[in-house]
């Protein structure tokens, strides 16, 4: 035990219920545990600072398998965390020096965390993404124009696919914005979030959209739905359901 | 692009880009004493182009 050890924050909920974590391990493969304050319980990991200090977290973050892994790790923490109760997830690599911190933390902000909790509780975060499907362009028909009209001929075919282009993308926009209007209306919150890079999300269409709707446990089936509807009533668009997710967008004490 | 979208949580592995969307941006932001710089936009940017460097050396210069 000569390396020093932080404490990584993973969820606050309300009641400890260690049975519940199994024998997960969190981001250092350690078993997590509780500390409590303010009526408040912190599911906590001991991790080594070597690794999981601020300088080596720097550095790790640009690894990224082993941002990977300590991503999966956390969130399948948190994940067991949820499945037993409302819990408020606590975002990646927050650490502290002891115990005593972490429970100053739950008692200076008990009455936001309760907030929260009150919140999400039965309810789950479901994720939303809306790309653009690719347009169909037709293809000019190699050949065919006089030696003379060929260049003209190229730049008003290039003219008439742009404006092809343009009225799709802002056909699509308008579909996305319909869709997220008419899933904010079945949940209990809703996020924007930035959309995805094409190449990161791996989609052939550009993404437009990238929500988060907070929907009630009871209602997840008839949101679902909702989702299928939206993707199979626009032709420009397609709409992706992710989730069940902890509510993680809708965690922020200080608006929700 | 009709898909039957199940009702129960949706059966695939999660991708990697919408956890980090979450796990970074998301979750409730308290000052971790050792972690406060950290645990702000920069680490977004910073993982999230470490990600992209990744994907898009591993794919076919085709576009």
């Amino acid at each position: 035990m000569a390396e020093r050890q932080g404490i990584w924050l993973y969820a606050v909920t309300r009641k400890a219920n260690p049975a519940a974590l199994g024998d997960r391990s969190g981001v250092a493969s350690e078993t997590p545990r509780t500390v409590e304050a303010g009526g408040l319980v912190a599911v906590v990991g001991d991790v080594p600072l070597p690794a999981f200090g601020e300088e080596a977290l720097h550095r790790n973050f640009e690894d990224l398998d082993w941002l990977a892994a300590v991503a999966r790790a956390h969130d399948a923490v948190i994940g067991a965390v949820v499945a037993a109760g409302p819990a408020v997830p606590v975002r990646l690599a927050t650490v502290y020096g002891d115990d005593d911190r972490v429970r100053t933390v739950l008692t200076d902000r008990a009455t936001e965390f309760a907030q929260v909790l009150d919140h999400v509780a039965g309810r789950a975060e479901w994720g939303v993404k809306v790309f653009v499907t690719p347009v169909a362009e037709s293809r000019p028909t190699a050949g065919k124009s006089s030696e003379h009209g060929a260049g003209t001929a190229y730049l008003a075919r290039r003219r008439a696919a742009l404006t092809q282009r343009e009225r799709h993308d802002r056909g699509a926009a308008e579909q996305a914005d319909r869709v997220h209007r008419t899933l904010a209306t079945l949940a209990a919150g809703s996020r924007l979030h930035p959309p995805q890079s094409q190449v990161l999300a791996g989609n052939a269409g550009r993404m437009i959209l990238n929500a988060a709707y907070l929907i009630d446990d009871d209602h997840a089936a008839s949101f679902a739905q909702a989702v299928a509807a939206c993707d199979g009533e626009h032709d420009t668009i397609s709409v992706h359901l992710t989730g069940p997710w902890p509510p993680y967008s809708f965690s922020s004490l200080e608006q929700r | 692009m009709t898909q039957p979208v199940p009702a129960q949580p949706v059966q695939q592995p999660i991708a990697l880009v919408d956890l980090l969307d979450r796990v970074l941006a998301g979750g409730v932001v308290v000052s971790g004493e050792l972690t406060l710089s950290i645990a702000d936009v920069d680490l977004v940017h910073v993982s999230l182009r470490t990600l992209l460097t990744s994907i898009t050396a591993l794919q076919a210069p085709d576009d």
